[in-house]
């Protein structure tokens, strides 16, 4: 009895519907896994880096050879322009300029200073990792002359053992220079910027699609569309209708989203550093290019859900055809999250560009590095996106399709038919 | 002039014929009942008349309209009552009369409409609650009040008492005839013979997508030799 019940519920669950958003999702993570790199082998990737000396002496010998042993050094000189130069056409992290006197402030117990230009690509969380290497090996220069000044029988300041060193940091980040920020820091301001915005994004795409295909799928069970359909208004009127009373709703729930979000995200921000200081901001016209591109995104999502939801029969079919939008908000979400647009593989930066709510995922990011062709770009492909969509729902709704319903088999004349009810 | 005038109507779903050169005719101010077994065709012809589907051949007109060409025309001047529909669920009784009523009118019109509305559905103090706090006689009343209240010159009308007790297939009859004395023509389906005889002017009887005996009831019953409109079916698709 048991078993028998046992089997009817697997029989009722396990089924193509279930299985494949599953088998889908761990190939999108799988893909996605593969185009942004493998974190293991990057950490353990030696960092490409430039180094400048322009000491000559004992402790610059000291990090030197520090240096040469732990990184891939592209550029070893004195000229620290020429070696910056170097490390930008060599896809470089970092030059490392070790200035004149340095050697002597840590003889007279002072800490040497090192100069760190780093070359930032990309803000996603997986963008600053061979920043991340490299600021290891300024601890290992630090830990080496700390070594040589125990060796030598002085009377040492304890103080300078443990920082033989300081930095100065300059962070070169797409056409702007940050002056005192390295790469991780500067990253870890922006996490709001790399998190926020794909997961309230990511979140809306989901939510509100669940609502107009449930919206599809509820009308044709309850035969609203029908009636709908054989009143005196235009089909397209029927079709924009919905998809902008629906990105009304979206924004409404963006807003509220947005706001529990930040709060959320403030608690996990390190440092009080403004971003504004260092000139990244956004100013009243950026934040309003931010809403049309996630109103423009809304609309894609939605038209393209509207178009999915011609497919549903009634209420619980329509959970189904969700799933593409998921599927499709997901890729988006965790890419950008994690790697940015200009650091990620051609193919993928194509895939994102065509997935249209990644627009507004990238858009926050773009505009404080004022890259505004990437996101009036976006906007332009997501109105395009939508009039696409809406054109091809509008050809769906004067036809029969979207009565008559699915395409099913006859298993006895092997033939397709649409499903319909006579 | 001819209300709906059907003219060896075909309809096919893929390889599927669901209606096999039908022709009809309705007049004004008549009721025209399509009767038969589910999987006759009987929504199928009224959907097609509705604008609902396209035409695989034959021809189609309403009121001198001709479909799917002048879909537009036609939606202006019929209305449609599906089979077991809903309405809006988080609207109120009344905002969804309004809804409908702004399509046909704006400012007086569309409030002349809504009145019309509530006086047909009768629905009293309960026509300002929600749509889901409705019984499924009371979701009807609705619909036929939306249905009806917009003065169609056609009302297309699937299954119009299905589901209901006896006293709301009643008064859903009553609106309809006393919709048909304002001059509106009517085209129902049904599987209630009984209801067929008493309400329609005349009928159409339909088996396997094709019409098998059309006729007044009195002619139908009198043609096959049957006490009623049922015995008259039975006979005729034997």
């Amino acid at each position: 009895m048991l078993g028998n019940i046992i089997k009817k519920e697997f029989k009722e669950l396990f089924t193509i519907s279930t299985l494949l958003p599953i088998v889908v999702v761990a190939l999108v993570f799988g893909f996605v896994g593969q185009m942004v790199g493998n974190v293991g082998e990057r950490i353990e990737d030696k960092p490409v880096i430039g180094i400048a000396d322009m000491d000559g002496g004992d402790f610059s010998d000291i990090a030197m050879s520090v240096l040469i042993e732990k990184a891939e050094v592209i550029y070893d000189g004195s000229d620290a322009e020429e070696g910056l130069k170097e490390v930008r056409e060599e896809n470089g992290v970092a030059l490392l300029v070790i200035p004149e006197n340095f050697s002597q402030n840590i003889y007279a117990n002072h800490p040497g200073e090192i100069e760190i230009y780093w070359i930032m690509r990309g803000a996603g969380m997986l963008d600053s990792i061979s920043s991340g290497v490299a600021e290891g090996l300024i601890q290992s220069v630090n830990q080496e002359i700390s070594k040589k000044l125990i060796q030598q029988d002085n009377l040492l300041d304890p103080a300078l053992i443990l920082a033989s060193t300081t930095r100065s940091e300059t962070t070169f980040f797409k056409g702007k220079e940050v002056v005192g920020l390295s790469p991780s820091q500067l990253s870890n301001m922006l996490i709001s910027q790399s998190v926020v915005m794909p997961v309230v994004v990511m979140m809306l795409i989901i939510m509100a699609g669940v609502a107009v295909i449930s919206s599809m799928g509820l009308e044709k069970e309850n035969k609203t569309l029908e009636t709908l359909l054989t009143l005196p208004v235009r089909r397209s009127h029927i079709v924009i209708g919905k998809v902008v009373g629906s990105a009304l709703v979206g924004m409404l729930m963006a807003a509220v989203y947005m706001i529990g979000f930040l709060y959320y995200m403030r608690s996990f921000q390190i440092s009080d550093i403004n971003l504004a200081d260092f000139g990244l901001t956004l100013g009243v016209q950026d934040y309003l290019l931010v809403g049309i591109s996630l109103f423009a995104a809304l609309l894609a999502g939605l038209s393209l859900c509207i178009v999915l939801g011609t497919f549903a029969k009634n209420y619980r079919s329509a959970q189904a055809l969700i799933f593409p939008i998921t599927a499709l908000a997901m890729i988006s979400s965790f890419t950008i999250m994690f790697k940015d647009f200009d650091t990620i593989p051609a193919v993928l930066k194509v895939l994102l560009f065509a997935i249209p709510f990644s627009h507004p995922m990238m858009a926050v990011r773009a505009l404080m590095l004022d890259n505004y062709l990437l996101v009036i770009g976006g906007i332009a492909y997501a109105v395009v996106f939508t009039a696409i969509m809406i054109a091809v729902a509008v050809r769906i709704f004067n036809s029969d399709r979207l009565l008559t319903g699915s395409v099913r088999k006859r298993a006895a004349r092997g033939k397709l038919v649409w499903g319909f009810r006579r | 002039m001819k209300a709906v005038e059907v003219r060896e109507l075909v309809k096919d779903y893929g390889s599927l014929r669901a209606i096999n050169g039908i022709s009809f005719e309705v007049n004004e101010g008549e009721i025209f009942g399509l009767i038969g077994p589910n999987g006759a065709g009987k929504t199928t012809a009224l959907r097609v008349v509705a604008t609902l589907l396209q035409i695989t051949s034959g021809s189609v007109t309403v009121f001198g309209y001709e479909l799917p060409k002048e879909a537009g025309e036609v939606r202006k001047i019929i209305s449609y009552l599906p089979e077991e529909a809903g309405a809006y669920k988080n609207l109120r009784g009344n905002e969804y009369l309004n809804f409908i009523a702004k399509f046909f009118g704006e400012g007086e019109k569309s409030q002349d409409i809504v009145q019309r509305g509530l006086e047909i559905s009768n629905l009293g103090e309960r026509i300002n609650d929600k749509v889901d706090t409705y019984s499924k006689g009371m979701t009807r009343r609705l619909l036929v009040g939306r249905a009806l209240m917009v003065n169609p010159r056609l009302a297309i009308l699937d299954e119009p008492t299905s589901g209901l007790d006896v006293v709301n297939a009643q008064e859903v009859r009553r609106i309809i005839n006393s919709s048909v004395e304002a001059g509106v023509a009517v085209l129902l389906s049904s599987h209630n013979m009984l209801e067929v005889e008493l309400l329609c002017h005349r009928i159409a009887l339909i088996d396997d997508g094709k019409i098998v005996a059309s006729g007044t009831a009195a002619e139908l019953k009198n043609e096959y030799d049957a006490r009623n409109i049922e015995e008259a079916f039975v006979k005729a698709i034997k």
